[in-house]
């Protein structure tokens, strides 16, 4: 129903679009994300940005040209109908917005907060060819999301049980994703979760200044409301051996166990005391609450920190250790900053927050004090050379530049391997020489029939919204097998 | 919530719980550890399990108060509940029939040696058991271990029971009347070393199990790691049992003082 009310041809779209020329659409600055002081804010953990007031969603939904063709939804990779959302903030409905994102997307607060949009719908927007800046479409779908969390009303209906059990194994982004088109079409969906707390990466691994635990239990609560059932503390091929889950009952699995294993360089020196993955040091702050009173884990307090990789968990890491305490938190990335994997807004919020970007340098060995705790790191400089296999230009040693850089923390963050838990212990399950699930690309079966993977899983290192993606398809894909039996 | 069924003091500072957990009581093997968390806002550290009863539906651990996290946990009572237990997890041991397998133990190494001196006796092998402590009241499992035994041999490092010593000359008497095939030994990361020394000059495959700083347990965190054979691996989903002659023990070492 809503995406009818909602279509381009609906008489209320074909007037906004009739109130407004191209001309004065493209008149209207682009909104600025309110953000909080930098000098107060890597004091605490509060969110950086502060989102925009309804004024400012209805004014900046009014640049959206509301193209017969947009481009936006194909740069989004679960194609949300992004002008149908957008035009209905304009019009000041904005349940009716939220209504439209949740149709393809199960989790719009958190891909308002981190997906990269300049690299997906935002690249693809009409006022590119304008010379112009583009729709804020993530601030837009933040704003959709969090306001109809906090004014909207529960709509939410259990659906109608068809009483087919299905399972889960991990409760990330993309387990969420699966569990919520699931339970809509009515599967009775149980959530398996190795760790203590439900949202796996969005918990132990995305800092509270980038995405609040908050927004992520008001998705969990969602999920609850339609039925999904939550067990903490179970890994299924551990804890429950995956052929057990047919006598349990359960018709079907879907693998999003998650990007297991930290990588580690393998240079000298790299055990050194004080020298940790990023997702030791984000999870030890993020999910174990080292630092904060009432909490027993304890973490490094780094003066001096250098944090080796230039992607997102990166940033994160970096940032983290200013609020920690560091004086000195450098980034120390091979290639130059135009490389760097990470969205634009989280090297601009590091460099805001006094982030130093040692760019074309690279680490080559760590010296340590007489007690193994790291003191220093030999960093190489590079230059970059002729494109590699990844399209961009790689990084080339210049001989002789080696230089001693005294630190006393270092966060490795080069990338993670699979999870190898669950590939491991099912008999059969076909899995590439990355220790990934191999998968068919449109439905997400594996080689084991009933065994469904997504996320990282299958990909080895991606982001927030291609997991979800991978859910929703797998979901599609499940619910269409078990329901043709 | 993980329910306390039972608790034994077996010395001022090691306890042993019975702990309600039915399903990992059911898939674990021995050489398998948990995550355990005591209570919200609590740490997650590493437990092997020392033996479980999957009719009963519990798995037992053997705790030493070390540190803030291993003084909750025994200071838990039955009836009270661990926040979060979470495993099997880990490796299983190898197990097969070798012929004569020394089995060494130290302080509450003695605990995850119990079930892998079972196994290696229902498999068809000599087994021989060391037991090691300090002080005759921190000997752990004597009664468990016997009867899965063919022989217990004792050592405290000041004589107040069995022999005056340490581990190593308890192993290296065996080794020096009979042929020995396999020792494995678990306790403090010394003793592991020095055992390891011993059994390398004499040429006898050794497998130790470690017991390293762990987070997630699950692969994730690699604050785990150790150097085996100049690589590094991760004792959560490499381990925690290795072959002790490639183990870089003197980094492990290092490594355990992290928080120190």
């Amino acid at each position: 129903m809503s995406a009818e009310k909602s279509e381009r041809d609906a008489s209320w779209r074909a007037e906004l679009r009739g109130a407004m020329n191209a001309k004065e659409r493209a008149a209207i600055p682009r909104v600025k994300m309110p953000e909080l002081d930098p000098a107060y804010r890597v004091t605490c953990n509060e969110e950086v940005n502060q989102g925009i007031s309804a004024e400012q969603a209805v004014l900046e939904a009014t640049r959206c040209m509301d193209c017969p063709d947009p481009q936006c939804v194909n740069g989004c990779p679960v194609h949300i109908d992004i002008p149908g959302f957008i035009k209905n903030i304009q019009r000041g409905d904005f349940s009716e917005a939220a209504a439209t994102l949740r149709l393809s997307s199960a989790l719009p607060a958190v891909c308002g907060r981190v997906c990269p949009q300049e690299k997906q719908c935002e690249s693809r927007c009409i006022y590119h060819k304008m010379k112009k800046e583009p729709v804020a479409i993530g601030y837009l779908e933040r704003f959709a999301a969090d306001t109809d969390r906090m004014f909207g009303k529960n709509k939410v209906e259990r659906p109608h049980s068809n009483g087919i059990k299905v399972a889960v194994a991990g409760s990330g982004p993309a387990g969420l994703s699966f569990a919520g088109d699931m339970a809509r079409r009515g599967f009775d969906v149980t959530v398996f979760e190795a760790l203590h707390e439900i949202g796996g990466v969005l918990k132990y691994g995305i800092p509270e200044f980038r995405l609040p635990n908050e927004i992520v239990d008001a998705e969990i609560a969602a999920l609850e409301a339609l039925g999904v059932k939550f067990v903490k503390d179970c890994i299924i091929g551990k804890t429950i051996p995956v052929e057990e889950m047919s006598a349990d009952g359960f018709k079907g699995l879907f693998v999003a166990s998650g990007a297991g294993l930290p990588r580690f360089m393998g240079i000298p020196g790299e055990n050194l005391i004080g020298i940790m993955s990023s997702n030791e040091y984000l999870t030890r702050v993020n999910l174990m609450g080292a630092g904060k009173k009432g909490f027993d884990t304890p973490v490094a307090h780094g003066k001096i920190a250098a944090i080796i990789g230039g992607g997102n968990t990166a940033m994160d890491s970096v940032r983290t250790a200013r609020r920690m305490g560091a004086e000195r938190a450098i980034v120390v990335y091979r290639r130059s900053e135009d490389e760097m994997p990470a969205r634009v807004e989280e090297i601009k919020h590091a460099k805001q927050e006094g982030v130093e970007f040692m760019t074309l340098h690279n680490p080559v060995e760590y010296l340590g004090d007489e007690r193994g705790h790291v003191r220093a790191m030999l960093v190489q400089r590079m230059e970059l050379g002729e494109p590699d296999e990844s399209g961009r230009r790689s990084p080339v040693p210049v001989e002789g530049a080696i230089e001693e850089i005294p630190v006393d923390m270092v966060i490795v963050s080069v990338g993670v391997s699979p999870n190898p838990l669950i590939p491991e212990s099912v008999p059969g399950l076909k899995v590439s020489r990355r220790g990934t699930i191999e998968v068919n690309d449109s439905t997400m079966e594996s080689s084991v029939d009933g065994l469904y993977a997504g996320g990282d899983i299958v990909r080895g290192g991606a982001t927030v919204i291609l997991a979800m993606g991978d859910g929703k398809r797998a979901a599609a894909a499940m619910a269409d097998a078990l329901l043709a039996q | 919530m993980f329910k306390i069924i039972e608790k034994e003091h077996f010395s001022e500072n090691v306890v042993k719980l019975v702990v309600e957990a039915p399903l990992i009581a059911r898939s674990r093997k021995p050489g398998h550890f948990v995550i355990v968390r005591a209570c919200e806002g609590g740490e997650r550290i590493p437990l092997t399990i020392a033996d479980a009863d999957p009719e009963k539906g519990t798995i037992t651990l053997v705790v030493q108060q070390i540190g803030v996290s291993t003084h909750k946990i025994c200071a838990l009572e039955p009836g009270e509940c661990l926040a979060d237990v979470v495993g099997p997890l880990g490796k299983a041991t190898h197990i097969e029939k070798v012929g004569t397998v020394v089995c060494c133990g130290g302080g509450v190494g003695v605990a995850p040696l119990l079930p892998i001196i079972k196994a290696m006796k229902q498999a068809g092998n000599r087994v021989v058991t060391v037991l090691a402590a300090r002080t005759k009241e921190l000997i752990i499992l004597e009664e468990q271990v016997a009867p899965w035994s063919d022989e217990v041999i004792i050592m405290t490092d000041d004589g107040s029971y069995g022999n005056k010593g340490l581990v190593t000359e308890g192993v290296e008497s065996v080794i020096n009347r009979e042929k020995v095939d396999l020792v494995v030994t678990i306790g403090p990361a010394v003793m592991m070393k020095f055992v390891s020394l011993l059994t390398e000059k004499y040429g006898i495959p050794t497998m130790c199990s470690l017991n390293t700083i762990m987070v997630d347990g699950t692969g994730m965190c690699g604050a785990c790691r150790v150097s085996v054979d100049g690589k590094t691996k991760f004792v959560c989903i490499d381990g925690p049992e290795f072959d002790a002659h490639k183990v870089n023990f003197d980094e492990m070492i290092m490594r355990l003082k992290a928080y120190n």
